[in-house]
């Protein structure tokens, strides 16, 4: 919605770290658009269930599609559309609960297929919209209201994850950072492949880790997050698989392979000799 | 003595060739102008196991597989065992004698399959063997066959010559052991070639070419009995550009990439069957809330769970009646015979274009595999639907309306939010209890627009009617006309429209005293959705995996009709 919607009764909590995913998006978006002038509608945003999803009706400004499905399933719903209509610019928004919880098993296979679009994963390390239970990134031992005893699993790490399993861009960024993170987001929609933008993005409500990630220096408080360095080579995959799975948040690009083709390039390849047939050909085929 | 029918079931293991001596006997008694229909049941096993095929080959129109045997071919002695008791009286039983042998029982007669093939030269000739001594057995010349023959097998390679004189020589070797057993079935009349064009296709193939004939462009499914060999069809034909075919991770993976597609303008399908389809329930529930056009197709197995993957069963009308949670009622249309199939997918597409939601497309086991003749379709006095798009300017309301509106397709002006959370006209989250109730109505509202189902009706003035579903619909016609013939007077109607049924068709139903559905469940799923929109309508159920025997469904009706007569009806 472009301006206040009296209907619409949800709101971010103040200091909510998707405001600043939002006006990456938003400035990505609008660069995008000129850089290919491809009109608003042209976009497509898919988003998920919870907090972040909800980005799809708070955007601002010029309005792009919207889809707005069921828990987990933003994937399949983007690659129906993207399959459908190569030719839209298709970004997932989504939390670290729909993504990598319920949604995980489709991670994989978008890779492999190598599917053209671009999913910004807000990663605020817990069940924002449900009240605060632990997500697959919530660290071990850590008290959430459906851990009362402390998390008995270890913290996935997305970012090592999202390499192995063949994501062509991967991208780890802050949600105070946003001049980076629109550069980062922008340069995943330009890539021709499956890019991921992973950004931490805390709810001050369940999981307030600003000061963690930024540190404190009063406080001695060592920042969790560190820039990835200039010199790294981002189509090196040791290096990165090294970043991601070193100590803290590497923030910046790890990772970028645009040789692949895409999954539509790969199809049209694999099937341009079967050529298109039609019903009545078809029909003909089993003519008595 | 004439016959226009003849009866014959090939049981054995599997890998034996059972379905490939079918399908050339099929091919060719289509060929020469008969009619034909297959009923397949497989063991889940992929290679060996019990299986069998039953052809049947008439000179009018067939509706079922047939009750009783003319002639059995038994492959093993399991085979015999378990399938001589279903011979009729004057039938025949030839077996390999290779396999095991018997004590003459007075109708059977052996002969070594494989010998008989190896002696013309061609090991893979054994099918032709057994066709010959067929065609002898019910007077069927042996040119018919050998024209087959000829036909099927010269293909441009060096090879053909050769093959298709050892075949003729197999037909002749199988001919004259049948002449030495002393055994006929008559003769079977010569065919009267059916009206027009003809296409052999079974249901799922008929199914498949109906969705393309509508306008089908993407398809995602995963693999399962019985709906696979529609995704292996689709994979292999739906290719080109704007299409999209593939295979996905999982039916929830398959139902979301539809409704992506649908939602981009695309029509688009996915199959699967009952274990499948559980798992596509929230996606379902999406297309309906979020107003997003899409076909699911169900092909029916047995059982809840993995239950009977290669059996068929009439057991998910409440499932696709009301497959999510909340208020919501999906359109289904099930077609009952082979050439349905083909015109309830082409149906299936324009509702879901004309009311812009899911519809579900309800086949089942027993049609999927089912193999007939059947007329071909003509694409060009098809009617078509395509979706109403909206074609504005940015800033439309696409929910606002209380009816049916114009549909924006990404890419053009007219974003919005298709929204799976109640939503208001722009397709924002919303709350409030106006909204709610404004919206329901809205979705049940646009199900009017799907009521012109046809249907079909006969003796309509009797006071109690038979009115079966899906592929029930073959044994209960043929009952029916058995019983009518016989001077019961009952009445005949059925539609493949479930959802929502023809008004005119419910008005007359509610009439009745009393409504007979045979249907393959143990609930008596079609009856209780007769009774709850005001019908007296009862069930006569059959829960075993297989479809109805005529001669049972003939003794059960007679037995409620008479019943009903006695005591008069009190539902
Ligand atoms: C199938 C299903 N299960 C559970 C839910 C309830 N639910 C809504 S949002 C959510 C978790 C959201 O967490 P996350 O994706 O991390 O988003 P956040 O709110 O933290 O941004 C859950 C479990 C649901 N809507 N659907
Ligand atoms: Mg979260």
């Amino acid at each position: 919605m472009n301006r206040r919607n009296p209907e619409y009764d949800f709101k971010w909590c103040p200091g909510c770290g998707d405001f600043g995913v939002r006006r990456a998006l938003e400035q990505a978006t609008e660069k995008y658009l000129i850089e290919t002038e491809m009109p608003v509608e042209a976009n497509v945003v898919v988003a998920g269930i919870g907090c972040s999803g909800n980005m799809v009706h708070l955007l601002e400004g010029p309005q792009p599609y919207g889809f707005h499905g069921v828990h987990g399933r933003t994937l399949p719903v983007a690659m129906g559309i993207k399959m459908s209509r190569p030719d839209l610019n298709v970004v997932i928004a989504a939390g670290d609960g729909d993504f990598l919880g319920i949604g995980f098993e489709h991670v994989g296979p978008q890779a492999a297929r190598n599917l053209n679009v671009t999913a910004v994963v807000m990663d605020n390390g817990v069940y924002g919209l449900t009240k605060g239970q632990s997500s697959p990134t919530t660290d071990l031992g850590v008290i959430t209201s459906s851990t009362p005893y402390g998390k008995a699993e270890v913290a996935i790490n997305p970012l090592s994850i999202y390499l192995t399993m063949g994501v062509s861009y991967l991208a780890s960024a802050m949600s105070t950072k946003i001049k980076d993170m629109t550069s980062l987001i922008l340069n995943a929609m330009m890539h021709p492949g499956f890019s991921v933008v992973h950004v931490q993005s805390p709810c001050t409500e369940f999981n307030d880790t600003y000061e963690l990630l930024k540190g404190n220096r009063k406080k001695g408080i060592e920042p969790v997050a560190w820039s990835v360095p200039d010199g790294h080579d981002p189509e090196d995959i040791e290096a990165a698989f090294r970043i991601a799975t070193s100590d803290g948040i590497p923030m910046g690009l790890l990772y970028k392979d645009a040789s692949r083709p895409t999954f539509d390039r790969q199809i049209a390849g694999l099937t341009e000799k079967a050529g298109a047939k039609s019903a009545a050909e078809l029909m003909e085929s089993y003519a008595i | 003595m004439i016959k226009n029918d003849f009866v014959v079931r090939f049981a054995g293991e599997g890998g034996q060739g059972l379905l490939t001596v079918v399908t050339a006997l099929s091919q060719a008694a289509s060929q020469v102008g008969y009619n034909v229909q297959t009923f397949a049941t497989f063991p889940s096993q992929i290679t060996g196991g019990p299986t069998w095929f039953q052809l049947r080959i008439s000179t009018s129109d067939i509706l079922s597989a047939g009750d009783d045997l003319d002639a059995l071919v038994a492959f093993n002695e399991e085979a015999y065992r378990e399938h001589r008791g279903e011979v009729g009286g004057s039938g025949v039983v030839v077996y390999n004698t290779e396999a095991f042998d018997l004590e003459s029982d007075g109708k059977s007669f052996g002969m070594p399959f494989g010998e008989l093939a190896k002696a013309t030269g061609n090991n893979r000739a054994a099918n032709f063997v057994v066709m010959g001594a067929l065609a002898h057995l019910v007077g069927m010349p042996l040119s018919m066959l050998e024209e087959f023959n000829r036909v099927k097998y010269t293909r441009g390679r060096a090879s053909d010559e050769q093959i298709v004189s050892s075949n003729n020589h197999a037909l002749a070797l199988g001919r004259d052991e049948a002449i030495k057993s002393g055994f006929s079935l008559g003769e079977l009349a010569r065919p009267t070639r059916p009206e027009g064009e003809q296409i052999l296709v079974n249901g799922n193939e008929a199914l498949s070419l109906g969705a393309l004939a509508a306008g089908l462009e993407v398809f995602v499914g995963y693999p399962i009995s019985p709906a696979s060999s529609i995704l292996v069809w689709m994979e292999k034909n739906l290719v080109g550009p704007g299409r999209f075919v593939y295979q996905g991770t999982s039916e929830i993976e398959s139902i979301n990439a539809v409704l992506g597609a649908g939602y981009a303008g695309k029509k688009a399908m996915t199959a699967t069957a009952g274990p499948g389809f559980s798992l596509m329930s929230e996606g379902i529930g999406l297309a309906w809330m979020a107003e997003i056009p899409l076909v699911v197709t169900d092909v029916q197995r047995g059982g809840p769970s993995t239950g009977l993957p290669t059996k068929t069963e009439q057991s998910d009308l409440l499932t696709v009646l009301n497959p999510s949670h909340g208020d919501i009622s999906i359109p289904v249309i099930a077609p009952g015979t082979v050439e349905e199939c083909f015109y309830a997918a082409v149906m299936a597409f324009n509702w879901a274009e004309r009311y812009q939601g899911p519809v579900v497309l309800l086949s089942e086991h027993a049609l999927s595999e089912r193999q007939k003749n059947i007329p071909k379709p003509d694409l060009s006095s098809l009617r078509i639907e395509n979706r109403i798009v909206y074609a504005g300017v940015n800033g439309y309301r696409r929910y606002e309306a209380s009816e049916l509106s114009p549909m924006p397709i990404p890419g053009a002006p007219g974003g919005y939010v298709a929204n799976g959370s109640e939503h208001d006209g722009i397709g924002d989250t919303t709350h409030l209890p106006a909204r709610h109730v404004q919206m329901t109505e809205r979705r049940f509202g646009k199900l009017k627009l799907l009521e012109d189902g046809s249907y079909e009706e006969e003796n309509a003035q009797a006071p109690v009617t038979i009115m079966p579903w899906g592929g029930s619909k073959g044994p209960a016609r043929e009952a029916y006309e058995q019983l009518a013939g016989s001077g019961m007077n009952v009445g005949w109607a059925y539609t493949m429209y479930l959802n929502p049924l023809p008004p005119a068709l419910l008005e007359t139903l509610r009439q009745k005293e009393l409504v007979l559905v045979p249907e393959l469940n143990y609930l008596g799923q079609l009856s209780s959705v007769l009774r709850a929109q005001g019908v007296r309508a009862q069930s006569i159920t059959q829960y075993t995996g297989l479809p109805f025997r005529v001669r049972d469904l003939v003794g059960r009706i007679r037995e409620r009709v008479n019943a009903t007569q006695r005591e008069g009806v009190t539902a």
